[in-house]
């Protein structure tokens, strides 16, 4: 069993989680508060640290040393603009003067909408359309189950260009689907139980390392009862 | 089955039909209203089992999971390769082994490893994963050292545009490594420019930011090759960038299980993939008794 302080205390805080299964009680609301302020605290030190104090506060510092000297304009000033920026965000505390909140905002939806709109046409649709249109059918010989074929057949990419086909007639509302388009679009259907199907799998799946992360840390770590 | 036997057909065969039906269905009803946490035990007791008695399992490596480690094992020693660990403790029991086994395979190859994060706690769990992989004898046998063999730049906050500036210049972004010294003082990171001085960018990832972001800046915008280890969660949301933007991807712990096994560095995956093959094998099963529980009661249901 273990001597340390602290892997008691994240087993004991690992127990309380656990105990929501059993039912709801105050130590597992203990233990979430302690779990959500931790990581708040976390956060805000973490951010103040890494971020305000080396970008802003000894930059402007700097900067400002270096005017000193008549070293003239300090390129480092321009962190003024962010710092500004920043308390302006915080102005949104205040509800009579919020509204300055939406200037630092809009700039960083701008940001984001500029730095992504080219990055997100290349890869998530010009590559991936690249991607999927590959020879379904290429020279040489081929083989369908135990039929020899006089060509070859990608059937992975048939497979996904199908699943990609069928799945887009599905969310393509100007036509009924009806007849051929009506069978295109039960098919994109099946594709898309299929695709949450294997993406519930894999929650499961990852739920359960959480778990096996954790028995393995009580067994283990705490207790020393594994090899 | 006390009543008369009917005077055509085997006498009682119908009642007794009827009777083992109503007992099926009485079963079915009592399993429909089992109490929950049963089922938690269940699943705890086949987690626990075979983490004492350490039942390993075979287990067959995907060609995803073959990308990565044969994207590292073709680059020649000396190379850079950046690891982005971009995850936090809550992640760690399926990402910290892809950490640790990427670590090994590197350090054995005498690459030279740039550790950082755009997590804050991704750079500790890269130390913890450090001190694991400096541990294996193949990695011990060639004694590296921080600051030559490999180093840990820290968190940079910022999500995707770190990516994006670390394509014009590492070294603005990182001035100073973890522990705040600067890094011109570490050989390691000579002639580290941009994304043109690193071979190889391995991100393990739990969410925003991590893969996506990693794949869009790093892989598509500067050309760098990427590749990913990610929570299982998230797994099929990138499988669409394997393999022409993803050298390979490893999904969850199973990924992890076959990157230790195609790497040849055996670790936690491995011990911990017997348990979740048993947790899975439990939960379907439940599933099934359910199913079966829900279809012989179904004709009792009022109809809505």
């Amino acid at each position: 069993m273990s001597v340390d302080v602290g892997i008691w205390i994240g087993a004991f805080l690992t127990l309380g989680i656990f105990s929501f299964l059993y039912r709801d009680n105050p130590v597992y609301r203990a233990c979430e508060a302690v779990f959500v302020g931790v990581s708040a605290g976390y956060w805000f030190v973490s951010l103040f640290w890494q971020n305000v104090w080396p970008k802003l506060i000894l930059n402007l510092r700097d900067a400002a040393g270096a005017t000193l000297h008549g070293a003239g304009w300090d390129e480092r000033w321009l962190y003024l603009i962010a710092g500004l920026l920043g308390v302006m965000m915080l102005l949104r505390l205040a509800p009579k003067i919020g509204w300055i909140s939406r200037w630092p905002l809009a700039f960083i939806v701008g940001t984001t909408a500029g730095l992504y709109f080219i990055t997100y046409l290349q890869s998530n649709a010009i590559s991936q359309v690249h991607d999927t249109l590959v020879p379904l059918v290429t020279a040489g010989a081929g083989r369908f189950l135990f039929v020899p074929l006089p060509f070859h057949v990608d059937w992975n990419a048939v497979f996904i260009f199908l699943g990609t086909f069928t799945g887009l007639v599905y969310f393509f509302f100007s036509v009924e689907h009806k007849g051929a388009a009506g069978k295109a679009a039960r098919t994109g259907t099946y594709f898309l139980m299929i695709t949450f199907g294997a993406s519930f799998g894999y929650t499961v799946m990852s739920r359960m390392s959480l778990l096996i992360g954790r028995l393995d840390f009580l067994f283990g770590q705490w207790l020393g009862l594994l090899r | 089955m006390t009543g008369r036997a009917p005077k055509h057909g085997r006498p009682g065969a119908a009642a007794v039909g009827t009777t083992v039906a109503g007992a099926a269905v009485a079963v079915a009803e009592r399993m429909l209203r089992i109490d929950r946490r049963w089922l938690f035990a269940f699943v705890t007791v086949a987690v626990s089992l075979p983490l004492f008695f350490n039942l390993q399992q075979h287990v067959a490596v995907t060609p995803e999971a073959r990308g990565v480690r044969d994207a590292v094992a073709q680059l020649p020693p000396g190379a850079h390769v950046l690891l982005a660990c971009d995850y936090d403790p809550g992640s760690a029991a399926e990402l910290q082994p892809m950490t640790v086994t990427f670590l090994k395979q590197a350090l054995s190859q005498r690459l030279r490893v740039i550790v950082m994060g755009l997590w804050p706690q991704g750079p500790p769990q890269a130390d913890l994963a450090l001190e694991e992989a400096l541990r294996d004898p193949a990695v011990a046998a060639l004694a590296p050292r921080y600051g030559i063999d490999y180093i840990n730049l820290g968190f940079q906050s910022g999500n995707e545009v770190v990516i994006q500036r670390l394509g014009s210049s590492i070294p603005a972004v990182f001035p100073r490594d973890y522990r705040g010294t600067p890094i011109a003082q570490f050989p390691i990171m000579a002639g580290v420019r941009d994304f043109s001085s690193i071979a190889y960018v391995f991100n393990v990832s739990a969410g925003y930011p991590g893969t996506v972001e990693w794949v869009q800046f790093a892989g598509d915008r500067f050309h760098a090759h990427v590749g990913s280890g990610t929570t299982a969660v998230s797994a099929p949301l990138y499988y669409t960038y394997y393999p022409a933007q993803l050298t390979g991807l490893l999904g969850g712990m199973k990924g992890a299980a076959e990157y230790e096994v195609a790497a040849g560095f055996t670790g936690k995956a491995m011990t911990y993939m017997f348990s979740q093959s048993l947790s899975h094998i439990v939960v379907v099963i439940f599933i099934l008794l359910g199913n079966l529980a829900f279809l012989l009661t179904r004709s009792r249901r009022p109809q809505p």
